[in-house]
């Protein structure tokens, strides 16, 4: 593309509605000091979290286990209530609906979780699993038509029609997720949240759903928030990435620059970890092995939560907590090294 | 080199409501002395019953080992007594699981597990167990070990546990070790401090590692040679370059072309795999991975290829192992 076109496309970019915008989301979960006693503590799961999501895009929410990715995608779809913070979505701010229009606004904003087999009810068909919220929300009241409509959402999702008598058990891994993904469409939603949709399936599976999910996207205008911790999937499938540690974002930026100039050193500590399949590149390859393991959320370190594991750290980084900054255009990280 | 691992002709199956379940079918392969081999292959391929076998500890009555020789150091595993496989397990071959917490005792404390071993195995008496107990955790990098080996499992974290593993795994000093997706429930951080201390301790101690998993990149980075497993059966064999640089296996290559590589610019599109692995109780006649191949003839409904050599360290069993293309340059090393 030329520089003109580049820059005539950043400009159609900038005038993209953004369709989710959370704004220093917090999450925090007491634990002990019930009734049975023991000293309480607050698990700070998520803490201060902003961003945003153009429509159609995909914004990989990238971390290790305990980072708050998964906690994040619950409190947007208020599985979670938020301890504090916004999230608007479609121009609306979730906390101040009434129940009624909570319902509606959920329709708009659904979930594929990770392990098909326990999001989806073993004693229910398929076809009565992605009926079901058409009847419930009024969708297609009609029961021919209910059954016309599951099967071609059956068919978006890439499984015949003769599906929709079987049960769960009686599917594989990658048939569970696609139901998972057909009940979702069901909705006719604008974003989804995806959180590690494909982490529990074999190699040979997993590019099947990601294809899948793409061909969605484009086919339906689909919005996603793609939580992962795998990163080489989360480059394929994303626009832009956000890095979480420990209830941070530490880095957001688009795909390009994410991957090709990380500036965090925790970012770029991930990055290295990842083993390439390919022994000759591996033979070849710098390792930068992070020491010590990610530290409790109930007892984050002070300063900047990184600094204990971090390579560049100094001492002023023990006292300051980092602000997500521009570091070059349209790149932010949370570092004062930077 | 010499063969310290000689498994032949194994066949291991289990017996179901469903009907015979042919987990694994007639699979051969060795380790050598201080190699890294690896079992590759998706779940249910039979990669772990394989590990479980040299163990003799598939679960009866369901499963059985039916056929094969499982020779270690000269002696065939599976003619031995129970009481002396004992002495092997533990003793001449360490064990690593995936999940420490399943294979660690929740109620007994580190020291007591780990100093066990060493008492039955190598006669110690407590005093000298406890010593060596402690020596093993600073050589897995745990250090304040006397303090640590009173406490519990839950006392630790999960990478903190898989290095426990390890080092009840190295205590008796074995010669090999089964390491069966030793990092699949850890972080990628933590995933990259388990292996690379897996691999300066098996370089350092001599010790081989037969190491099972599903994940390309690992196996990449640690493996001298590897076997990709595909329903019950080896498909493909070769050291790790050669499996990565020219797979004579529609499967492997099928592998290797459907994950991202974050070495390489960013493809379009995936190449999955199509359809799914087949059900080990009613396996097609002729080759498995027949109804997922993109280069079947009619020949590989019918025939079952054998695993035939095609140059002195690379063998596959596929009717057009020779026909196949290779990878595109840009698939092969990221250029």
């Amino acid at each position: 593309m030329s520089p003109k076109g580049e820059e005539a496309n950043k400009t159609i970019e900038a005038n993209q509605e953004e369709i989710l915008q959370v704004r220093n989301l917090v999450k925090h979960f007491q634990i002990g000091g019930g009734l049975f006693g023991g000293r309480a503590a607050t698990v700070k799961a998520v803490d201060g979290v902003s961003f945003s999501i153009r429509r159609g895009e995909t914004l990989g929410l990238v971390g290790e286990s305990g980072c708050g990715k998964t906690t994040t995608g619950r409190v947007i779809l208020r599985l979670e209530p938020p301890t504090s913070g916004e999230v608007i979505f479609e121009g609306r701010d979730m906390a101040k609906l009434s129940d009624a229009e909570l319902r509606g606004m959920r329709r708009r904003m659904q979930v594929i979780f990770q392990d098909p087999y326990s999001s989806l009810n073993p004693r229910m068909t398929v076809g009565q699993i992605i009926a079901e919220p058409l009847a419930v929300h009024g969708i297609v009241p009609d029961r021919a038509a209910r059954a016309a409509r599951v099967h071609e959402l059956l068919r978006h999702a890439g499984l015949l029609p003769t599906m929709a008598r079987r049960y769960p058990h009686e599917l594989s891994g990658g048939q569970r997720q696609r139901v998972g993904i057909a009940r979702a469409l069901a909705m006719e939603p604008s974003l989804i949240i995806c959180d590690e949709p494909v982490s529990a399936l074999d190699v040979s599976i997993q590019a099947q759903i990601i294809n899948l999910l793409e061909e969605l996207q484009s086919e339906f205008g689909l919005t996603y928030l793609f939580v992962a911790h795998d990163l080489s999937v989360v480059r394929h499938i994303s626009d832009r990435v956000a890095v979480m540690y420990l209830g941070k974002i530490v880095e957001i930026t688009d795909r390009k620059s994410l991957y090709e100039d990380p500036q965090h050193p925790y970012t770029k500590a991930l990055l290295s970890a990842v083993p390439i399949p390919d022994p000759v590149v591996e033979a070849g390859r710098e390792y930068v092995v992070l020491g010590g393991e990610v530290p409790s959320p109930l007892n984050p370190p002070s300063g900047c939560v990184f600094h204990p594991r971090c390579p560049i750290a100094v001492a002023e980084c023990r006292a300051v907590i980092p602000e997500l900054r521009e570091v070059k255009p349209g790149h932010q990280a949370a570092c004062i090294r930077l | 080199m010499e063969v310290l691992l000689d498994v032949r002709g194994l066949r291991t199956q289990f017996h179901t409501k469903a009907g015979v379940v042919r987990a694994v079918d007639g699979v051969s392969w060795n380790v050598r002395k201080g190699e890294t081999v690896a079992l590759v292959g998706e779940s249910g391929c039979g990669k772990s019953v394989s590990a479980l076998s040299v163990m003799r500890l598939v679960s009866a009555p369901a499963g059985r080992i039916v056929e094969g020789e499982i020779f270690f150091k000269g002696r065939n595993l599976l003619a031995l007594s129970e009481e002396e496989m004992r002495k092997v397990r533990g003793r001449e071959i360490g064990m690593i699981f995936q999940e420490p917490m399943t294979s660690l005792n929740p109620v007994l404390t580190i020291g007591r597990q780990l100093t066990e071993p060493l008492e039955i195995h190598l006669g110690m008496t407590r005093a000298q167990a406890q010593a060596r107990a402690v020596e093993m955790l600073s050589l897995v990098g745990i250090t304040d070990g006397a303090r640590r080996l009173r406490q519990f499992p839950h006392q630790f974290s999960g990478g903190m546990r898989q290095r426990i593993m390890i080092a009840m795994a190295l205590a008796c000093d074995p010669a090999l070790i089964l390491a069966d997706e030793p990092t699949t429930a850890l972080d990628v951080t933590i995933q990259a401090q388990i292996l690379e201390l897996m691999k300066s301790l098996s370089r350092r101690l001599g010790v081989a590692i037969l190491l099972i998993t599903h994940n390309l990149g690992v196996v990449a980075r640690y493996a001298d040679r590897v076997n990709v497993m595909y329903a019950g059966k080896i498909v493909e064999r070769a050291t790790a370059r050669e499996t990565y640089a020219n797979p004579r296996h529609p499967y492997t290559l099928g592998l290797l072309r459907s994950v991202p590589r974050l070495d390489e610019p960013r493809r379009a599109k995936l190449q999955p795999i199509p359809g799914q692995p087949p059900d080990l109780s009613r396996l097609p006649a002729g080759c498995s991975f027949a109804p997922r191949c993109a280069y079947v003839v009619d020949r590989c409904r019918e025939q079952v290829p054998p695993l035939d050599e095609i140059s002195a360290e690379h063998r596959s069993a596929c009717w057009l192992a020779r026909d196949l293309p290779t990878l595109t340059p840009a698939e092969v090393s990221g250029r």
